[in-house]
């Protein structure tokens, strides 16, 4: 499965308040309605927390979303 | 839907239907187009028209005799449109056009016997489908009234340049048409030319002009309208191209001459309008004034009513298409999902059409489908479903006979929605009915009308039963609604119980003396759900009037009121035009509306427009409850619960026994920013509470560097939670939310 890049996961500013270090690129596996992603997101290279900016969210995710329930 | 189904709801919409003076056109001239082009003074492109379908043009648009005006619309407001003199003026000042381009060839040879306008016409429309065509006349144009120099040569040049061969001098006799006969495919004689000889063939058919001689075609006698001789001529060509190709002569041929329409065009808004045109020496400007009263017939009554169907752009025949076709697919996305999930099952459509086309039963009959097949995109209707759900918990939902009592005669069920938006105006009616008629029970549940809309058959008839059962084990007493769509959803539901409405007692015993009386005037909006409720709607006007209210109306009201946008879930399923439907309605007044169902009062708030429940006037201690905005969605799921609380406590003097979650002790306070993208995103004070909740145990979050706000996330079912907050001693407050759907699985090792 090939890796998708979003421009709009942008993570600026935020870091993992728990291990205290900055987000890197990571690939993160994201499912809906049975269908598997491979994404590029921001992500603590610790404990594995993943971030989901508010563009990406009502963006592009959001019209993923609405195409695969009209699949 | 099946394709049986498709067909069925195709034909019952008359939209496409041919316009009143086409069908009457004995060629079917497109007159609605010609007069829109003329109205724009497109006179080149109105004059192609014309001469796309009509056989030489520059001699029969002079003659028409416009059997189109007796059955032309604008007939009762201002008389019909003037098409001949049109024709005439476009006819004698467009830029002229060359004949049409055959055919290819058939290699068929036709004869043609007659050189008046029938035989003329013939011989073109023959020519015109690749005939190889021969016109045999004494005297080319015989019969014709005399045109300006020119225009005939013009036109008989057209019929050579189609290929016709002309030979005239002939005097045709009946052994000559019999040698014809036998060297060409067909023959086609105009009986005016040679009316003696052609009666040793026997009397043409008047359907297919034929004759007892094979291959011999015949016109009628004594037919001296030039349109119905070009007619006839366009006949005898379709009659001998069915011959030459061995076809039926007799099938499908209903629409080939003028037959009736079922176009519906209203004219109820139409002013009338007489025309001004001079019947010789028209300007340019009045043909176009003339033009510009074509009404440019259709139907669209329902889509003028319905911002739905408006915004989709077309109307319901094309909408039963695209439903069909989204059903139909396989592999692919299912374009009209949203369409279909758009409409607001209001019943309105099928109240103007004039074929009772009902748009809400092909959408309704679509969802149901599509939750049937797990097709149902489940983002749609999962909110509204959920508030269900949340309004029939143990949290909200009560059944009770009056304090006091064991038994009750009336059982009030106020409904779920007016609980959520005006839970003190529901305490104090309940009081009044209770003063009023002693035994009244009451209920807090909702009415199920969300599962309905939303398709779900088995929620609800689920929902439904457990309804019943409640009600049964009060006793089964008789229901006092008071919502509209609870009237419809329970009488629908509950056959067996008797049912009554709040505003038919309310006429009967008279309202409460500290009413507040109101000042208005008030514009009444009916909700969509009394559209059939003759009964209810008269029960409101007179409360009204008892309040000494200044009442007026909106255009579309009773019977045919709109629906504001709440109706069908449409707001849930596709917030947008939800809002733009209510914006609408809105506008149609510029007075405070009076309503009856608390969504329609709600969705007018949220727009801004001043509006009232019929609560308000009665029950309310608010000031100026016409100004109260629409409770957001965390407000009414804690209205509800509260309602409950406080009459458990005050009235039933019980504690309330549903355990506090834990969630719901944190303690949270919203920008308000964060409050209106919570209203937008469909986002709950208590999914903000459990993410927090979730925080606190899990301690996985972000931090901002130069704000040094929090960013977490948590997901209690399917939606995931995101909250960006502040800590402030042992609260929070939170700066912004949004949510998501897709599950984050994790980081790939
Ligand atoms: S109003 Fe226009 S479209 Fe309608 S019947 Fe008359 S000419 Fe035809
Ligand atoms: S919203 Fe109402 S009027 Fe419009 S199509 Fe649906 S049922 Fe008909
Ligand atoms: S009202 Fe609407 S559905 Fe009915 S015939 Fe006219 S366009 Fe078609
Ligand atoms: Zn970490």
């Amino acid at each position: 499965m090939s890796v998708i890049k979003v421009p709009e996961a942008d993570s600026a500013g935020w870091s993992c308040a728990n291990c205290n270090v900055e987000l890197t690129m990571q690939h993160v596996e994201l499912e809906y309605l049975d269908s598997l992603f491979n994404v590029e997101l921001p992500a603590c290279p610790q404990c594995g927390i993943v971030l989901i900016p508010e563009t990406l969210a009502l963006g592009k995710m959001n019209q993923v979303e609405h195409l695969l329930e009209d699949k | 839907m099946e394709q049986a189904d498709l067909r069925r709801l195709e034909s019952q919409c008359v939209q496409e239907e041919t316009p009143q003076c086409v069908a009457a056109c004995p060629l079917h001239v497109d007159a609605k187009q010609f007069c829109k082009l003329m109205a724009q003074r497109r006179i080149d492109k109105a004059w192609q028209v014309l001469a796309k379908t009509m056989p030489l043009p520059g001699v029969l648009a002079r003659m028409c005799g416009e059997p189109c005006k007796a059955a032309c619309v604008r007939q009762d407001v201002g008389g019909p449109i003037n098409m001949g003199t049109m024709e005439r003026y476009c006819a004698e000042n467009a830029k002229p056009i060359n004949p049409p381009k055959p055919l290819p060839a058939r290699n068929k040879s036709v004869g043609v016997v007659g050189g008046g306008f029938t035989g003329l016409c013939a011989a073109w429309e023959l020519a015109r489908r690749g005939f190889e065509t021969t016109l045999y006349c004494s005297q080319l144009g015989e019969g014709l009234p005399p045109f300006p120099e020119g225009v005939l040569d013009r036109e008989l040049t057209g019929l050579e340049t189609m290929g016709v061969k002309i030979e005239t001098g002939f005097d045709a006799s009946v052994s000559f048409i019999r040698t014809l006969i036998g060297d060409m495919d067909a023959v086609f004689v105009d009986s005016d030319v040679l009316p003696e000889s052609v009666r040793d063939f026997g009397a043409p058919d008047e359907l297919t002009l034929g004759t007892q001689e094979h291959g011999l075609f015949v016109s009628l006698q004594g037919e001296d309208s030039a349109i119905l001789q070009a007619a006839t001529g366009r006949r005898a060509a379709n009659s001998i191209e069915r011959f030459t190709q061995g076809v039926s002569m007799v099938t499908g041929r209903e629409l080939e001459g003028p037959y009736e329409t079922r176009l519906y065009t209203n004219l109820d808004n139409v002013q009338s309008l007489t025309s001004a045109l001079p019947e010789r020496d028209c300007s340019e400007l009045d043909v176009r004034d003339e033009a510009k009263r074509c009404l440019q017939c259709e139907c669209m009554e329902c889509v003028k009513s319905c911002e739905y169907l408006r915004h989709y752009k077309f109307y319901p025949k094309v909408y039963a298409r695209q439903i069909y076709n989204n059903e139909s697919i396989v592999m692919g996305t299912r374009q009209a999902n949203t369409m279909i999930n758009s409409c607001m099952l209001c019943g309105l459509c099928e109240t103007v059409c004039p074929e009772d086309f009902s748009m809400a039963d092909v959408c309704l009959e679509a969802r149901r489908t599509m939750v049937e097949g797990d097709k149902m995109p489940p983002s749609a209707h999962e909110f509204a479903l959920r508030d269900m759900a949340f309004a029939n918990g143990e949290k909200c939902s009560l059944a009770k006979h009056a304090p006091g009592t064991d038994t009750s005669d009336y059982l009030f069920f106020p409904g779920c929605q007016l609980t959520a938006s005006d839970p003190s105006g529901v305490e104090a009616a309940y009081a009044d009915l209770r003063n009023r008629l002693g035994n009244v029970g009451l209920m807090l549940h909702c009415c199920g009308a969300p599962a309905e809309w939303s398709g779900r058959v088995v929620l609800e008839r689920d929902s439904m039963n457990d309804l019943k059962q409640i009600w049964e084990s009060l006793g089964a007493p008789k229901i006092i609604a008071a919502c509209p769509t609870c009237l419809k959803s329970l009488r629908a539901g509950l056959p067996n119980a008797e049912i009554t409405s709040h505003w038919s007692l309310l006429r009967v015993l008279g309202i409460r003396e500290d009413s507040v009386s109101p000042k208005g005037p008030f514009a009444i909006n009916d909700p969509c759900a009394a559209r059939h409720d003759v009964v209810l709607r008269e029960d409101i006007r007179s409360i009204l009037d008892t309040l000494g209210a200044d009442t007026v109306e909106p255009e579309l009201s009773g019977e045919t009121t709109q629906c504001c946008g709440y109706g069908g879930l449409l707001s849930e399923a596709n917030p947008a035009l939800g809002m733009h439907v209510a914006a609408k309605r809105a506008e149609a007044r510029e007075e405070d509306y009076v309503t009856y169902c608390v969504m329609c009062r709600d969705m007018m708030a949220k727009t801004g427009k001043r509006a009232l429940h019929l609560y308000d006037l009665l029950y309310s201690e608010v000031n100026d409850p016409a100004a109260r905005p629409s409770p957001g969605y965390s407000e009414r799921r804690e209205n509800r619960v509260r309602l409950k609380e406080h009459l458990l406590r005050n009235l039933w003097r019980e504690e309330p026994n549903s355990v506090a979650e834990l969630f719901e002790s944190i303690d949270v306070s919203f920008t308000d920013e964060a409050l209106q993208r919570m209203e937008q995103r469909r986002i709950l004070k208590s999914d903000v509470q459990k993410t927090l909740l979730a925080v606190r145990e899990s301690g996985k979050r972000f931090v901002h560097a130069e704000t040094g706000h929090y960013l977490t996330s948590h997901r209690p079912v399917i939606v995931t939670y995101w909250v960006e907050y502040e800590e402030q001693g042992k609260s929070y407050l939170v700066h912004n939310v949004w949510s998501h759907r897709m599950h984050i699985k994790g980081v790939k090792s």
